[in-house]
């Protein structure tokens, strides 16, 4: 009963501001410092897709490089300025920088932030029958975090050492010191702070979207009636509390150690001519720290894209998810295992042998629950009368990639096979498909279906098939050969492998990747000129484009500050009554009474409704 | 030249824009609104997701089986025919549940595609079917684990007594070998303080076992014996990778870690198995550690019992090649150390004469 009190409170409480805001709302306090949930969303989103066109440029210019080893690049002079050699290619240090910054960028600026940021923000109160998040003001500080640390992370790119270039996992001593590499000069201090902006930003975001679900839930929403993506978002946010801090506390150390002179990573180093003076430390340690965060992170960026995607395919197969309480089990597998699995990074790292063998285990256990998904995926499929907006088609892309990319992690999770694969091409393309491309496409579907709610207006379906098919086969096409070129031993971040006979084959195929990254990225163009036209030209959208049950659609075409205007539907049902036997349409919303649709009850349902009379009436009267 | 290309550029962003409006504007002119979504677009998508798993499948196939040999690397140590079997197994079944489910969804995605008037099968659950899909999930990759625990076990199980020793340093961009020598077969102690320019190992001249350490810029191996890498790095993160035995493993500054493995082949035997007379194997670096890390080859041969003794006996003690740090050895094993780095004792005087003076 607490819970309908916090309603009537936060209630009329909202209504204070609706008002408010209408008198005195300007340009600033609408769409700058907006404390909207939905204005704040839409600010995440454009800042992802903004670092996801830096990210993916970064990643075609060292794809030039590689696929291209012979050509002059002398026609990027007026954007790379001095990071070009005399003979027009590309410094092999700026090399580094442009894939440790297409590495960070992708996984914490677009995959994370981006990702999170949007939908986390956008969805949950409306899905979950809210007016707002649990606290406005600390949404808005959590998006301005998270600008400061773009802002710096984009600076960054531009000075004179270059931005950051030991890999996106800053492993010291090669991110201690400057002497090591320039980048780990400036580049790798403004890293850094930017980063810590990243999880202030990150843990003010996740407090109040656990915060929401917790406690402002509609009457009659329990977590059993929730949508997967909200339990997606839930379970995210739990991770990122929980793993964020500890990277918190290894840029810490590493910040001391460069530039207060500690030792916590460092020992026994000679270089640039001179012994220096740490002793005791271990660049192990912060691998551990690092991954403790690291491999956590992959699921913080992986299940919202699985939670989008249940819920896409389920409304598009006009089906109910298959598995409910599986899928929710094995997200919540997927949560606590991906703790404990941290040290299959470093199998070869010179860890103690016998901690190999206990994070093997565990690893292959985390399969099971992955598993599970992608067999309730295809089930959900069967029987299905399948539509294929562009947002079905982005979500069955997504199972594609997480079913390509997630087997090879058999291999790679198998500390003995892992020793030959560790850090080669393999790896890169494991990682890209099961966590890069098919929460990418997450994230794609996640904006092709919910686009109508953010803007009120239509996407163009057929530029979204032709983004699709470019992107769908272009992605394959760019990470599926790197399974053979690793199997063939290439090393990652390698500037060129001509130095070795071994590795000197196989030109040809990475001349199909670099040309397959250029496609796929001129595509992500079809998409931005869909999204942008759209916004102002788009056929406004009808209340419920999709059939969809859950809440948002019951909101107005453009929901404005409370996003309901009357009172909040209550909930009677779970989210996917699609194509239920015996009523007449193929889908049954969320806020839909089970004594208004005799026709399609289940038995057990129809005891239901006399409880529901009954709560309806208490909740009435607490009104 | 250059603005050309730019007109260029934005003449067909606006024909392709124009075509777009125009496509739009057509539609809006026949009034397609009918149905919310056309279902010659969703057969359209739903022919490709077919076409897309057919031809995928049969290329991915065509490909793997053609090319076997290019992605293929030959291996040539004891524990490495082990991790490759192992691998294969897991390819076989990897490869088999891929293509099961790929062909199953992509299936489903066709057969199931929207048509008027069908409605779905409200199936939301079957416990039979879920138990079903997680325990067989979890018999095959118990079964892998336990395969993968056991060669992980033998790989990482401690090197035997008479196992050949030798240690490999990373540094920014280059490889460098010690060997334990020909007298004593022991690594003397190393200190990173006491590195310098010709000291590179840091070698600490206060152990006897120093004396006769040798430096190598090639890695001399014999074949079908247990070989025990001892692996460092002075400055940051490096990894010594041998592609063809199997062999990877980090060197980190401040932390000594180990390898052991068995060559197979001599070089020359792979030359032939190969028939390639220019094969060499390789030790690269696979783990960044700055501009140069590309290029941080090691050669590495493989000899056959007799070659490698040769080749040993026709090394020069570090000590021997600069005496001058003779004068860092502490004057009670002055005698020891000439004798086990080589060095002529009448030779000596000199070196003794200044080192008093």
């Amino acid at each position: 009963m607490a819970t309908l009190d916090v309603h009537h409170h936060i209630d009329t409480h909202d209504h204070d501001d609706h008002g408010h805001e209408h008198h005195h709302g300007n340009f600033w306090t609408t769409y700058i410092f907006s404390e909207d949930h939905k204005v704040i969303a839409k600010q995440f989103l454009l800042t992802g897709m903004a670092w996801a066109l830096i990210g993916g440029v970064l990643s075609v210019l060292f794809r030039l490089q590689l696929g291209f080893p012979e050509a002059n690049l002398s026609w990027l002079k007026p954007i790379l300025g001095g990071w070009l050699t005399a003979e027009g290619k590309i410094d092999p240090e700026f090399y580094l920088a442009l894939v440790t910054m297409h590495g960070t960028i992708m996984v914490f600026f677009v995959l994370t932030a981006g990702l999170s940021g949007t939908f986390s923000n956008f969805l949950i109160p409306l899905q979950i029958g809210a007016r707002d998040m649990a606290s406005g003001f600390m949404n808005m500080l959590s998006y301005w975090f998270f600008f400061l640390s773009s802002v710096i992370m984009f600076i960054s790119l531009f000075i004179s050492t270059g931005p950051a270039a030991g890999g996106w996992v800053i492993y010291p001593p090669l991110s201690a010191l400057p002497q090591a590499i320039p980048g780990s000069g400036l580049g790798m201090t403004l890293w850094l702070v930017s980063m810590a902006l990243f999880i202030v930003s990150s843990l003010l975001g996740s407090i109040n979207y656990i915060t929401t679900v917790i406690n402002m839930r509609t009457v009659g929403m329990s977590f059993a009636k929730l949508p997967l993506t909200i339990w997606a978002f839930f379970l995210t946010a739990v991770i990122g509390i929980l793993s964020f801090p500890v990277l918190f506390a290894a840029a810490l150390l590493l910040i001391f150690d460069r530039s207060f002179g500690t030792s916590f990573y460092l020992s026994d180093i000679y270089i640039g001519g001179e012994a220096l003076p740490n002793q005791g430390g271990s660049p192990i340690l912060f691998q551990h720290l690092f991954w403790f965060l690291g491999h956590p992170e992959v699921y913080i960026v992986l299940l919202p894209a699985l939670g989008i995607t249940s819920e896409i395919i389920a409304t598009n197969s006009r089906k109910p998810i298959f598995g409910y309480k599986a899928m929710v089990g094995s997200m919540l597998g997927i949560a606590i295992l991906s703790f404990v699995v941290w040290a299959h990074h470093m199998f070869v790292t010179g860890m103690n042998p016998f901690l190999g063998s206990v994070f093997t285990l565990l690893t292959l256990i985390i399969a099971v629950p992955s598993a599970v998904k992608i067999f309730n995926y295809v089930t959900t499929l069967w029987k299905g009368n399948i539509r294929f907006t562009p947002a079905m088609l982005f979500s069955i892309g997504l199972v594609s990639f997480f079913l390509t990319g997630g087997i090879t992690g058999l291999f790679l999770g198998n500390s003995a096979v892992d020793i030959q694969l560790h850090d080669t091409y393999f790896v890169v393309a494991h990682f890209h498909l099961v966590m890069g491309s098919a929460s990418f496409f997450g994230m794609m579907a996640g904006v092709y279906h919910w686009f109508p709610k953010m803007f009120g207006r239509m996407m163009d379906e057929k530029l979204g098939y032709l983004h699709f098919w470019l992107t769908f086969i272009g992605v394959y096409l760019v990470f599926f050969p790197m399974h053979y070129i690793g199997i063939a031993g290439f090393p990652r971040r390698y500037y060129s492998w001509t130095a070795f006979e071994t590795f000197s084959g196989f030109a040809d195929l990475n001349m199909l990747v670099s040309i397959a990254a250029i496609i796929t990225l001129a595509a992500q163009f079809v998409f931005l000129f869909n999204f942008i036209y759209h916004i102002f030209r788009g056929k406004l959208a009808p209340a419920n484009p999709w059939n969809s049950t859950t809440l948002e659609w019951t909101t107005p075409r453009l929901p404005g500050h409370g996003n309901w205007p009357g009172e909040i539907p209550t909930v009677y049902r779970w989210p996917y009554d699609y194509s239920k036997p015996g009523s007449k349409e193929d889908f049954i919303p969320q806020h839909i009474p089970y004594s208004e649709t005799p026709e399609s009850n289940l038995p057990h349902e129809n005891d239901q409704i006399k409880l529901d009379l009954g709560g309806a009436g208490v909740g009435g009267h607490k009104h | 030249m250059n603005w050309i290309i730019w007109v260029g550029a934005i003449l067909v962003l606006i024909i392709l824009f124009m075509i777009f409006r125009i496509g739009s504007l057509v539609e809006l002119v026949k009034g397609n609104k009918e149905e919310e979504f056309s279902i010659s677009w969703n057969n359209i998508n739903a022919y490709l997701f077919l076409g897309f798993m057919f031809f995928g499948l049969v290329f991915f196939f065509w490909y793997s089986i053609t090319y076997f040999n290019d992605y293929d690397p030959p291996v040539a140590s004891v524990h490495g025919e082990i991790t490759d079997n192992l691998f294969w197994v897991t390819m076989w079944i990897t490869v088999i549940a891929f293509t099961i489910i790929f062909i199953v969804m992509f299936w489903f995605t066709f057969t199931y595609r929207y048509e008027k008037g069908r409605k779905a099968s409200f199936f939301a659950d079957n416990t039979k079917l879920e138990i079903l899909w997680t325990a067989i999930p979890a018999i095959v990759l118990t079964l892998l684990v336990f395969q993968g625990l056991r060669a992980w076990s033998d790989i990482t199980s401690p090197a035997s007594k008479d196992a050949v020793v030798v240690e490999m340093v990373g540094q920014q961009f280059l490889w460098m070998a010690r060997y334990p020598g020909t007298k004593d077969y022991e690594l003397g102690k190393h200190n990173y303080k006491m590195i310098d320019a010709s000291n590179e190992f840091g070698l600490d001249l206060s152990d006897k076992n120093s004396y006769d350490d040798f430096k190598s810029l090639e890695l001399h191996i014999p074949v079908n014996k247990e070989i025990l890498m001892k692996i460092r790095a002075k400055d940051v993160l490096h990894s010594v990778f041998l592609p063809h035995f199997r062999v990877k493993m980090d060197a980190v500054p401040g932390v000594q870690t180990h390898f052991k493995f068995t060559a197979t082949k001599t070089t020359a035997q792979m030359r032939e198995e190969l028939n390639n007379p220019n094969f060499n194997y390789e030790m690269a670096c696979t783990e960044v550690c700055g501009r140069g890390h590309f290029s941080m080859k090691f050669p590495v041969v493989v000899d056959s019992e007799e070659d490698y003794q040769k080749w040993l006996s026709s090394q020069e003690s570090w000590l021997k090649q600069n005496p001058e740090y003779l004068k860092y050895v502490p004057a009670e094993l002055k005698e020891v150390a000439m004798i086990k780095a080589g060095i002529p004792l009448d030779n000596n005087v000199s070196v003794q004469t200044a080192a008093i003076k």
